[in-house]
């Protein structure tokens, strides 16, 4: 069985932000990168099941040089091998652009799941697994907390509102969207990074995966950023100053006199 | 004219509408303002005709479109993708709103693209600048809020967090209703059941004082800095997810739009970034105390008072100064 997952490099959520020059952006030069943190999960999951049935794990990701990275990590966390899509016609795409070049990648291959994780923490469409599923007429599920492989079918435990779960069976081939917390996902062994220097990247070009670059990346996106800003401070906190002593000492104070809380 | 037209896909569950629906129909009406187009509002299940007639009775909009079908119970992306792909294609309207709810994040990008549209997801406002719409998202875990244009061609399917529009705002009058044909509408799961997700054995929502941990307590064994805290204050333990996620404390602890919705008077959040679904369930708290070594993290944008500093410093001499003025 041949299991697809599709995973982003992303910002550190420990990243310090500073804005691009353009103010479309942050300054990504100085900026720590990692996986996504629901598709470390939809990795831990995809790894999981081939070892416990069989399979060759294949990552997938759209992004510059330094998302190799990214890919090199999951080889070294059990993926058996991995696509790029580098291609500087690949950049700057949107969910409907990027779920359009993913689809193709992955139709290249004939594997029987996709795993995806539900929300990347840069953008954050959540909408890239889902369209990728379109563009393959392949069902889908988002929010996923729970997957049991069966025959031909996979039960799939979807997160609905109001603290309550869909159980069902989706027909494979299907796209899971799996949401964090779903398992425990593995360290890297030196072994495994050892092993994984020697694992094969493959690098399409949009025209090996029959893609008109008119249709992916910043060319086929439907959104654009036109600016980031830090959020406007809503009704504005009161920062308190001093050492840890003076601060908590400061803050009782205004929990009794002004607030009245405490 | 159609190409101006605003489509509000209503949720319901059970023939109950979801709780953001007058939000969203006031959001297409001020939306509608912009474009000069005409409302529209879609409700689509089995036996849902009383909710089209109520909505149609009561507010300001041209039509009311009904798919009334059995093939929509229980819900599945496949029947709701395949009711609405053609009745969208047809009317092509400029913009197609959404509550960004679990069930709609679930298949409306699917049916963006079956459409051939755009997304725009989990969107907090917009603005209008030079007569194009602006979208409002928060990106990067709230840190950053993005303003998004749309250049694709299609409609644009949005889907808008909750609390951004105020059904006080709501234009009352009337529309009609008709009904939408549902062909070749499919499901594409086999539902085994709905189930309740884990034991509730603590109910946050009447507690008065919370103390919730967050990722950057840093482990399980860190947690008695939040534990000791929470006894002096005689306060309930809260959590953000992704402690939940890591077994630092159980399920019925996390609070957000996947836990529960508390309203203490008192909501002391350490290490907590401030992401929107956290947010959710905690913003109708009286006072709120964020500790953040981030002085950029969204949470202190919701809070009272915030103190900039490592929590595990901070923490304890919170604990010791009300531990002295409690004598
Ligand atoms: C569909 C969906 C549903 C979700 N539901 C929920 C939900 O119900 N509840 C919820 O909370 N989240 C939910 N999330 C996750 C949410 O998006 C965020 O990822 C989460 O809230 C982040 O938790 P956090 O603030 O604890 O962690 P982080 O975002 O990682 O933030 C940790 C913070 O700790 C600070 N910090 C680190 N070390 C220290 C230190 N020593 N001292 C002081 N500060 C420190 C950092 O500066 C940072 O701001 C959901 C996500 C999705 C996609
Ligand atoms: N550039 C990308 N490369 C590979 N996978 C991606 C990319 N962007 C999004 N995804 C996948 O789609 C999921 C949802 O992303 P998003 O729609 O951006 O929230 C992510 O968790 C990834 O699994």
């Amino acid at each position: 069985m041949k299991i697809a997952v599709c995973i982003k490099q992303v910002p550190d959520s420990e990243a310090r932000l500073r804005l691009a020059g353009d103010g479309r952006w942050i300054d990504e030069s100085e900026v720590p990168f990692v996986i996504n943190e629901s598709d470390e999960f939809a990795l831990e999951e995809a790894i999981s099941i081939a070892e416990a049935k069989g399979g060759e794990v294949i990552v997938f990701t759209i992004g510059p040089a330094r998302a190799a990275e990214a890919l090199r990590k999951a080889l070294a966390l059990g993926a058996h091998r991995a696509v790029h899509l580098s291609d500087a016609a690949f950049e700057g795409g949107d969910a409907m652009s990027n779920g359009r070049a993913l689809a193709a990648a992955i139709a290249r291959e004939e594997c029987e799941i996709v795993f995806t994780g539900s929300q990347s923490d840069d953008v954050g469409y959540g909408a890239t697994g889902s369209v990728l599923a379109g563009f393959l007429d392949w069902p889908h599920s988002w929010l996923v907390m729970g997957v049991e492989m069966g025959e031909g079918t996979c039960k799939v435990t979807r997160e609905m509102e109001g603290g309550l779960n869909e159980v069902s069976n989706l027909a494979l081939p299907a796209v899971i969207e799996v949401q964090a917390g779903i398992n425990h996902p593995r360290y890297a062994s030196l072994k495994g990074i050892m092993k994984a220097k020697r694992k094969p990247i493959d690098t399409p070009s949009p025209s090996d995966l029959g893609l008109d670059p008119s249709a992916i990346g910043h060319a086929g996106a439907g959104v654009e950023i036109v600016s980031v800003d830090f959020p406007a401070s809503g009704k504005g906190a009161e920062m308190l100053e001093g050492s840890p002593e003076e601060v908590a000492a400061l803050l009782v104070d205004k929990l009794q006199k002004e607030a009245r809380v405490l | 004219m159609s190409g101006q037209d605003i489509w509000v896909v209503l949720q319901q569950r059970d023939g109950a509408l979801h709780r953001q629906s007058d939000e969203l129909i006031t959001a297409g009406q001020q939306l509608a303002q912009q474009t000069g187009g005409a409302v529209h509002a879609v409700v689509l299940g089995t036996d849902v005709g009383g909710l089209a007639a109520d909505i149609a009775g009561r507010c300001a909009l041209d039509t009311v479109h009904v798919a009334d079908d059995p093939v929509l119970t229980p819900y599945t992306p496949g029947a709701y993708v395949g009711a609405l792909k053609g009745a969208l294609q047809s009317a092509a309207p400029a913009y197609v709103l959404f509550a960004h709810s679990y069930q709609s994040m679930d298949y409306f990008p699917r049916l963006a693209q079956q459409v051939g549209g755009s997304v725009v997801s989990g969107v907090a406002g917009f603005e209008v600048e030079a007569g194009a719409i602006l979208w409002l998202r928060p990106v990067l875990g709230g840190k950053l809020q993005a303003k998004v244009r749309t250049k694709g061609s299609g409609p644009v399917f949005v889907s808008i967090q909750s609390a951004v529009f105020s059904s006080d705002e709501l234009a009352p009058g009337t529309g009609t209703v008709s009904s939408l044909a549902v062909d070749g509408a499919q499901q594409d799961r086999d539902l085994i059941g709905i189930e309740q997700a884990g034991e509730e054995e603590v109910d946050l929502s009447k507690a008065a004082v919370i103390v919730a941990a967050g990722r950057g307590v840093g482990g399980a064994d860190k947690m008695p800095v939040i534990e000791e805290l929470a006894s002096v204050l005689g306060a309930d333990i809260g959590a953000s997810r992704p402690v939940i996620d890591n077994g630092w404390l159980p399920r019925d602890r996390q609070i957000g739009s996947s836990g529960q919705t508390v309203a203490p008077k008192l909501y002391l959040a350490a290490g907590i970034s401030g992401a929107i679904q956290h947010l959710v369930g905690m913003k109708g708290s009286g006072c709120v105390v964020a500790i953040n070594k981030d002085a950029n993290a969204p949470i202190f944008s919701v809070s009272d008072y915030g103190i900039v500093g490592d929590l595990h410093e901070v923490v304890p001499a919170i604990t010791a100064a009300i531990r002295e003025a409690k004598g």
